[in-house]
């Protein structure tokens, strides 16, 4: 009888965590937000509207997933692009040769998360400045090798035909179905952060990043745990990447490794607070804005990068642990919803 | 026997820290493991958790051949360890702290039963009432407990004890002894570095003494309090032995 109270006690506790976890005001109004605002061009059917959203949620589904290895792990990665660009690659690759995207989408996230594993046995053994560097020379490695690798067309890269597009009710229908899944991405983006945060391979990755030596003392498997949170966050750019060249209709390499897009994933995981699935959101959210409104000032039109590069280092400085991070501990009474 | 070091030597480049150590430590006792400042107690006990390989010699643990292994599988096995210099994970909660070490220790718990064990253990050490802070935040007396709590939480079946009593005051010195008096009630082995002598001495059922990385003295806490290489090597030399040698 006492083991069996015992039993049905642990099981409730172990119920009860497992639950509370899912009640969590944070993820879904940040889910509920995402929607949303991602389901508006959707339903008044505005292009122009579309467009602008379509950045925005990339830029969402980049920034959480990069989180994963930047913010929870410790592991600051110039390499995300890398994994865009391949999946993007590969995905253009099998649409060429007449696969539907629904096949694209998946191989593309594979060969994203194949190219993590093999890569995280080489370079997560790597700390700090050192694994970072090697990242930025993984983007460049790749970007030759795919410039002289002539299954992917080399230099001049993979084109669509345009009648591709006809299996998906032609072209116009096309971008609102390569929106829908975007959209559909990203929230599983947000979605996929959220529940490795809360996971118990969460609170591992959380403890790598705290002290690496400690963690391994306390029984964190760490080679494993680290490769596994690299191959998490290189899935979602993996699809992404299908997705940005399923559009675009051609992919080449400048276009697919351009370090840009990792130094400005960054940029937003930092700014709205690396190590917090909302913190991702709202700083890709608010790059973009940003962005967008230095793209079309003809002031500043072309110096974009080098405010980024100016605010990054402003954010390193003053609120290290982002605008999400600097309100958690502020107001300490948001910390729940702030997840 | 629960732990045995034979003839294990570690060298950094040139210097020696270990030099033929044996040591054999049976279940259930407290072993203090005493020596002069760099005499190489802090690398005994990394290389005895995997932190550092030993250069020579085998380390078992359970009487299984563990040298080399690295630091998370002898976690696995049931040995865990506090720190000379605390580690505390400063940015996540004192519950998240001790939650990785029932999760990830030698029980392995999930998240759920992990976060029972944490609060258990934390009001053991009596630090229930920093549950929800972040470790960062405690002070030095409250971060010892926690790297204690941390250990305890995976239930290990042998906890080295690094200089927990260090930079503690007389009060609460007296508090951490009788909580390692209740840890080895419950069945841990322990083994512990402390410089607090009286403590030591009170708690410890036999003591080992190293200098220079060699094992220079073993046996009860009387036994050692009197060796002369002991009190030679604490004291120095006294001009009686020096004019005799």
């Amino acid at each position: 009888m006492k083991v069996v109270t015992a039993v049905q006690r642990a099981i409730s506790t172990v119920s009860r965590v497992e639950i509370a976890r899912w009640i969590s005001p944070g993820l879904w109004l940040t889910l509920l937000a995402v929607a949303g605002f991602g389901a508006w061009p959707l339903v008044i059917g505005q292009a122009s509207l579309r467009e602008t959203l379509f950045t925005a949620l990339l830029a969402i589904a980049l920034a959480s997933s990069l989180n994963i290895i930047l913010g929870f792990t410790g592991y600051v990665s110039f390499g995300h692009v890398v994994f865009f660009g391949l999946g993007g690659y590969v995905g253009m690759l099998v649409l060429s040769k007449g696969a539907p995207l629904w096949v694209a989408m998946p191989l593309g996230g594979l060969a994203a998360g194949l190219l993590a594993y093999g890569l995280g046995a080489a370079i997560l053994r790597l700390r700090g400045a050192y694994f970072t560097l090697a990242t930025i020379g993984v983007n460049e490695a790749m970007r030759a090798f795919v410039n002289n690798f002539a299954p992917f067309g080399g230099a001049t890269g993979i084109s669509l035909k345009f009648t591709v597009y006809n299996d998906y009710g032609g072209a116009a229908n096309a971008l609102w179905l390569v929106y829908g899944l975007l959209l559909a991405v990203t929230l599983a983006a947000i979605l996929l952060s959220y529940t490795v945060k809360t996971s118990k391979f969460g609170l591992g990755l959380m403890a790598i990043r705290e002290d690496e030596d400690a963690a391994e003392v306390m029984g964190v498997v760490t080679p494993r745990a680290k490769t596994w949170a690299y191959v998490l966050s290189a899935i979602i750019p993996g699809i992404v990447g299908v997705i940005f060249f399923f559009k675009n209709g051609n992919i080449e390499p400048a276009d697919a490794f351009r370090l840009q897009i990792s130094i400005e994933s960054i940029v937003m995981v930092m700014l709205g607070g690396q190590g917090t699935v909302i913190g991702a959101v709202l700083g890709a959210a608010g790059y973009q804005q940003l962005r967008s409104f230095l793209l079309t000032n003809p002031l500043v039109k072309d110096l974009q990068l080098a405010i980024a590069g100016g605010l990054l280092l402003l954010i390193v400085l003053f609120i290290p642990t982002g605008v999400v991070g600097l309100i958690r501990r502020k107001l300490p009474v948001l910390r729940k919803l702030l997840v | 026997m629960l732990l045995e070091l034979n003839c294990v030597s570690r060298s950094f480049g040139g210097l020696h820290a270990l030099s033929d150590v044996t040591i054999t430590l049976p279940q259930g006792e407290i072993l203090g493991l005493l020596g002069p400042n760099g005499a190489g107690k802090t690398t005994l006990f990394n290389v005895i958790n995997g932190v550092c390989p030993p250069s020579a010699g085998t380390v078992r643990f359970r009487g299984q051949d563990v040298t080399g292994k690295p630091p998370y599988a002898l976690s696995h096995m049931g040995l865990a360890r506090t720190h000379q210099i605390v580690r505390p994970l400063n940015e996540l909660t004192v519950r998240e702290n001790v939650m990785v070490g029932a999760c990830f220790g030698h029980e392995q718990r999930r998240l759920g039963e992990a976060a029972t064990i944490a609060e258990q253990t934390l009001a053991f050490v009596g630090l229930e009432a920093r549950t929800n802070q972040l470790a960062g935040s405690l002070n030095v007396a409250e971060k010892k407990r926690l790297e204690l709590a941390r250990a305890l939480a995976a239930r290990p079946l042998l906890l080295l004890l690094d200089e927990v009593l260090a930079g503690l005051n007389p009060v609460e010195i007296g508090a951490m002894v009788e909580i390692v008096r209740q840890i080895r009630d419950q069945g841990v082995t322990i083994f512990m570095i402390e410089h607090v002598m009286h403590a030591i001495m009170n708690v410890s059922d036999r003591i080992v003494v190293l200098e220079y990385g060699r094992l220079i003295a073993e046996g009860t806490p009387a036994q050692v309090a009197n060796d002369p290489k002991v009190i030679e090597a604490y004291l120095g030399r006294s001009p009686h032995t020096a004019q005799a040698g």
